[in-house]
């Protein structure tokens, strides 16, 4: 059977890829399992040749996020913002509509909220309205335990015994414009991503909901646009280190029928 | 010079750095005589509509913008803004182009986020493009089509993805982060 032809002409949104890059320090870096990190270069010029593969948008987190190296984030967002014409969001220790402020002067077009909106969920109905819901990307890092799905917290190290469909949700009703989820039980074992919670949210919530963690074949990303109603995959380790390049991956989808840029 | 039109709506700040890349000075000003000597005028705009309007009409914003003669792009909310009257908030908008800006029906997901389509492409911020190629989008509402729609686009519905009438231009989409695609339309737009 020849390669299906791909019709370009398909009138309809397209699934993103987001290659994802963690931030510290400055650097890009990579745990395994939410731990033992590794250095990946440089996160602009990262970005810039992701953008040039392809990428849909991207995501920078700061996972330091301590009070100190927050100007030195700033001014990475600066320059980031210099050099791409892709959307991109960043996140990582925002409390405030202040912080949300500093970092979309920057040119930061989007800012993920974690911990800071499990502790205290007014903070995405309060970054809603003041800049609207495109803007506020909730992330939610989620583990199946014996009673469910439940929120984690700080980076994957504090459960909580929030229902994960329920923050969804929440979420969405405070004014969330996305859903980053990200699976811990998947993250970092390149084994694909968890298409039940991703299907279970993405049927339940009426905004894009971004797959994350477990990305290690082009064929995951297959698996979750074909069996889940999710609007994106994010990865961020098989990017960095060219495992899977953007192109090859966005030409593999575009032979399964997904709609892809 | 390019004027830049400052407001309370967000998304200012990318559309000067997607000027500077293409190597265009702009300026982000709310001041009218420079806004009126300006080459061009980009009046970009992530937000709500009601609280917009009030903010232009209150500084008497919105009867310059009218008044302008030289070519004008309106960006996002910017381009709704630009239209008769908007769903969100009940709001009467500038009137340039006679037509509505709805809600999208909430049988998909909304916001329409992320790449999409451009059809039916005609008019000058279009030289340089072709039908089948994807921009950046991301609002809830829409403007219907209309004989000043320049563009197309299909998401639940087929809407306006841009307009033009003299020298007034608008997208839907946000060319400053539409990539490559996106670069080729504002430089259209600063050749004109």
């Amino acid at each position: 059977m020849p390669e299906i032809a791909y019709i370009k002409n398909n009138k309809v949104l397209k699934k993103r890829i987001i290659p994802c890059l963690d931030i510290k320090n400055g650097r890009t870096v990579k745990g395994i399992n939410f731990v033992s990190l590794t250095d990946a270069g440089d996160p602009v010029e990262l970005a810039k040749a992701y953008v040039q593969q392809g990428a849909d948008e991207l995501v920078f987190l700061d996972i330091t996020a301590t009070i100190e190296n927050r100007s030195t984030l700033l001014h990475l967002v600066e320059k980031i913002a210099n050099e791409i014409n892709i959307p991109f969001t960043v996140g990582g220790g925002i409390n405030s509509v202040e912080d949300v402020y500093s970092l979309t002067q920057a040119g930061a077009d989007k800012v993920s909220v974690n911990s800071s909106a499990v502790k205290r969920p007014e903070l995405i109905s309060e970054i809603a309205s003041r800049f609207g819901s495109q803007c506020v990307v909730v992330a939610i890092d989620t583990k199946k335990e014996k009673t469910g799905w439940k929120v984690y917290t700080h980076g994957g190290r504090t459960p909580t015994i929030i229902s994960t469909l329920d923050w969804a949700k929440r979420a969405e009703e405070l004014g969330a414009g996305e859903i980053l989820l990200t699976s811990m039980n998947n993250d970092g074992t390149k084994s694909g991503f968890s298409l039940d919670i991703t299907q279970t949210i993405a049927e339940e919530v009426n905004i894009p909901v971004i797959a994350s963690g477990g990305a290690g074949a082009k064929e995951h990303f297959a698996d979750v646009f074909l069996n889940t109603k999710a609007s994106a995959a994010l990865a961020a380790s098989i990017f960095h280190f060219d495992e899977i390049p953007i192109q090859e991956l966005k030409k593999y989808l575009k032979t399964k029928n997904i709609p892809i840029r | 010079m390019i004027a830049i039109i400052k407001y309370n709506a967000g998304n200012i700040k990318s559309v000067q750095n997607a000027l500077s890349r293409l190597g265009v000075e702009s300026m982000v000003t709310d001041n009218k005589s420079d806004i009126l000597n300006a080459d061009k005028v980009i009046f970009p705009g992530v937000g709500e509509a009601g609280s917009a309007m009030t903010y232009l009409q209150d500084r008497g914003m919105d009867i310059l913008i009218k008044s302008i003669t030289r070519p004008f792009l309106g960006i996002c909310l910017g381009q709704q803004l630009m239209c008769s009257h908007s769903e969100e908030g009940d709001t009467n908008c500038l009137n340039i182009f006679n037509v509505n800006v709805r809600k999208f029906p909430s049988t998909d997901i909304v916001p329409h986020m992320g790449w999409n389509t451009l059809y039916d492409l005609k008019g000058d911020i279009f030289t340089k493009s072709e039908n089948n190629e994807d921009v950046y989008f991301v609002h809830s509402y829409y403007a219907e089509l209309c004989e000043n729609t320049s563009a197309t686009c299909t998401y639940i519905l087929p809407f306006s993805a841009a307009l033009q009438k003299d020298n007034f231009f608008a997208t839907q989409f946000h060319p400053e982060k539409s990539a490559d695609v996106g670069d080729k339309i504002l430089k259209s737009f600063m050749e004109l």
